[in-house]
């Protein structure tokens, strides 16, 4: 540690990396039903194109919006089409999903062709085959790429920064993936930077990956415009606006988004998904996934489809160890506990990890006021405060104390000793702002 | 040492004199209208300051019918005889026949009825639940059982039961809302005290669905539509509801649905509506 360019605040959780880091990606058979939700992205959900009985090819297009924050969606198999149903979100709340049959043919849409040489593409195409291919951020917020790269005129991009720190505990998809397709990497980023018609994008990249760092700097060698930036180990570097002031050195301001700073971030999974649709045509039907963690027998990166079902992804790794007690969608510090296996792997899935025991203590004592949530705190808060204006109901002053600028890392309930509920807390009561200023609207 | 005494006495007495009428002039001058009849309305207000009207606390619901800005039998935790002397003092008179309001917890589904598909450790709210994979129960429009209503009845009315679920003391109840407002599930509504048929079910799931995730879900089968001779219950997105308007308590519904979704409350209830039952009986023979 203490090498590289960092933050303020942050914590150290144990990365448990070693378990996959060093596996390569395999690719998962399709399972025999995959389940592809209409939301899988930040913005409107999209409206199914087909419907029951329909016949679909690998890849093509089933639904799609007209939000302007939105991503179509494609079949990840091809075959029947069983129900259009409403499925559990990995989020837990349920959204309307195409069951899609195997049929085992992989026959693939006639609409699939490659995009052609980068160099005889303009920006406002690929933004639109980025947004064709349903390209999403893949870091987990699963925002759509396109609206990333069209920026509102007044607002002039500089800078490209690529996300390769994966600071979450136990995922190691990015990783790999820039272990082992860095030309990918590359030719993702140099899209992008064409797309936003800029030439200076860093990658940034946690010291704990060596190895993907060299394969990232060899890879990048040819191309001036690009560099690799190691950064410190510590959790949330991968958020954002953290990474965004570990590389540039800049804050970026409160209710602001790196985009009113002239910068736009990607993951490296995205610029991977990116290079993948342009060269081949197809769009984002598959990622990697990392699948992990003590209760797992067989921890792995797998490429999987969009789509399969979590008992399917998880009888790839030979099933459960034990007695599961926690199965996480994501990783340990961001992730969302399921309670069905039968959730969908959607774009924005990092990984699976499954714990046997719960180690940590849960119940909470009184707060000490030891201020170690404050120190943690890489958005400047100070959560002890915030988290007791929402305990009491006093909404106002919890939203000038900052309640809003929470990026929801959850490092200070990681570091409070009394195992207070502070990020859940917080996260409650911007809910339950947002609920009063929608009531106010209408 | 007299002249010591006299002196203190007479200059303290000066001081003390001189400060007083200053005290007296300021009152005069700088006193502060205020309505009397503010007071008297406050002195028969609650007193609880719970801001179920709208307004901070007893005072300010005070001001505002003096103001004219609600009607006098606008707090709704007070009974219809303190609206009527509300308007005594404004000089109005209150139709003081509505019925007395008491809430009732539209979920039947406790530890011993409903599945829960997974444990929950986090916060004991209910709405921080409802956050995380919309609550650790199968279904997903019953009670969380966290107790948040409890939490926010500011008339110790409410209290959860062995199994998991609210109970709401009618006689403490003032029918304020404000655990209505605090159910993330929309669980609670305010009936007529003197209603005891009650649909103790809010699930829009299908049948299935619904007998999945608990043992007295409504199904919507329609049973006690057509077991009601009032057209009081009615069955609309496979949830039965009851019209307290037209609900004489008779018991038909409760005695048709297959799940036990709807219920009499409590027992001493059961005696008043057999009474009731009699009383329509004979009055139905004297009709004919």
């Amino acid at each position: 540690m203490g090498k590289g360019k960092t933050f303020k605040g942050g914590i150290h959780p144990p990365g448990h990396k070693e378990l996959t880091n060093s596996k390569s990606i395999r690719r998962m058979s399709p399972p025999e039903e995959v389940v592809v939700l209409m939301q899988q992205h930040i913005g409107a959900a999209c409206q199914p194109l087909v419907k029951r009985r329909d016949v679909v090819n690998k890849g093509q297009k089933i639904g799609d919006s007209d939000g302007a924050i939105s991503a179509p969606v494609h079949a990840s198999v091809s075959g029947v089409v069983k129900a259009v149903e409403s499925w559990v979100h990995p989020n837990g709340y349920k959204v309307q999903a195409v069951v899609i049959e195997n049929d085992g043919e992989e026959r693939l849409d006639p609409d699939i062709v490659p995009a052609g040489d980068l160099e005889s593409l303009d920006k406002g195409t690929i933004v639109d085959l980025i947004r064709e291919a349903g390209i999403v951020g893949l870091g987990g917020a699963a925002f759509p790429t396109h609206v990333k790269l069209s920026p509102p005129p007044h607002k002039k991009i500089h800078t490209l920064i690529i996300n390769g720190c994966e600071c979450e505990p136990y995922l190691t998809c990015d990783h790999r993936v820039m272990v082992e397709q860095p030309e990918k990497v590359v030719y993702g980023t140099r899209a992008l930077l064409r797309a936003l018609g800029i030439n200076k994008a860093f990658i940034g990249i946690e010291a704990n990956k060596p190895d993907a760092i060299t394969a990232m700097e060899k890879a990048t060698a040819p191309y001036a415009d690009i560099q690799v930036v190691p950064l410190q180990i510590k959790y949330p570097q991968g958020a954002e606006k953290q990474l965004v002031t570990a590389i540039t050195g800049q804050v970026v301001p409160e209710g602001c988004l790196p985009m009113d700073c002239g910068i736009v971030v990607n993951n490296v999974g995205t610029a991977a998904a990116v290079a993948a649709s342009l060269k081949t045509g197809m769009p984002l039907i598959e990622r990697v996934i990392t699948v992990s963690g003590e209760g797992v027998k067989e921890p792995q990166n797998l490429l999987v489809p969009v789509g399969a079902k979590l008992s399917d992804v998880l009888q790839v790794s030979q099933g459960f160890n034990g007695t599961p007690r926690k199965v996480i969608m994501g990783g340990p510090m961001t992730g969302v506990t399921q309670f069905d296996l039968s959730v969908p792997v959607v774009k924005g899935t990092p990984g699976i990890v499954v714990f046997n025991d719960l180690k940590t203590a849960t119940k909470p004592e009184a707060c000490i006021r030891c201020g170690r949530c404050v120190d943690a705190c890489p958005a400047f808060l100070v959560p002890v405060n915030i988290v007791q204006y929402v305990d009491g109901g006093q909404l106002d002053a919890a939203v000038e104390w900052g309640l809003l600028n929470c990026i929801e890392c959850g490092s200070c309930s990681y570091v409070c000793p009394a195992n207070r509920f502070l990020v859940q807390s917080i996260l409650l009561g911007k809910q339950e702002v947002q609920a009063a200023r929608n009531k106010q609207t209408s | 040492m007299a002249n010591t005494v006299l002196v203190s006495l007479v200059s303290m007495g000066t001081v003390g004199a001189l400060f007083g009428a200053g005290l007296a002039w300021a009152s005069r001058k700088f006193a502060v209208e205020s309505d009397a009849r503010v007071d008297d309305i406050e002195e028969i207000l609650p007193g609880a300051n719970c801001g179920a009207c709208g307004y901070p606390g007893c005072r300010g619901f005070a001001e505002a019918v003096v103001a004219g800005a609600v009607p006098c039998d606008g707090c709704p935790v007070s009974s219809s005889e303190a609206a009527a002397l509300i308007g005594e003092v404004m000089g109005v008179t209150i139709d003081s026949n509505s019925e007395r309001l008491v809430a009732i917890v539209h979920c039947g589904g406790g530890h011993k009825e409903a599945k829960e598909k997974a444990d929950y450790v986090g916060i004991t709210d209910c709405r921080a639940a409802a956050i995380v994979s919309d609550g650790s129960k199968g279904c997903e429009y019953g009670c969380l059982g966290l107790a948040s209503c409890v939490k926010a009845c500011p008339f110790d009315a409410m209290s959860m039961g062995p199994n998991g679920l609210p109970i709401v003391d009618e006689d403490k109840c003032t029918a304020c809302g404000l655990c209505v407002a605090a159910c993330p599930r929309d669980l609670i509504s305010l009936a007529p005290v003197n209603k005891v048929v009650h649909v103790l079910c809010r699930s829009f799931g299908r049948g299935r669905e619904v007998r999945g995730n608990c043992t007295v879900g409504c199904i919507g089968c329609r049973a006690c539509e057509r077991a009601c001779e009032f057209d009081a219950i009615h069955v609309t997105d496979f949830l039965a509801e009851i019209n307290y308007a037209n609900c004489t308590n008779c018991g038909e519904c409760v005695a048709k649905c297959p799940t036990n979704s709807i219920i009499i409350q409590g027992d001493q209830v059961t005696v008043a509506v057999e009474q009731t039952v009699s009383e329509q009986i004979s009055e139905g023979a004297r009709a004919n």
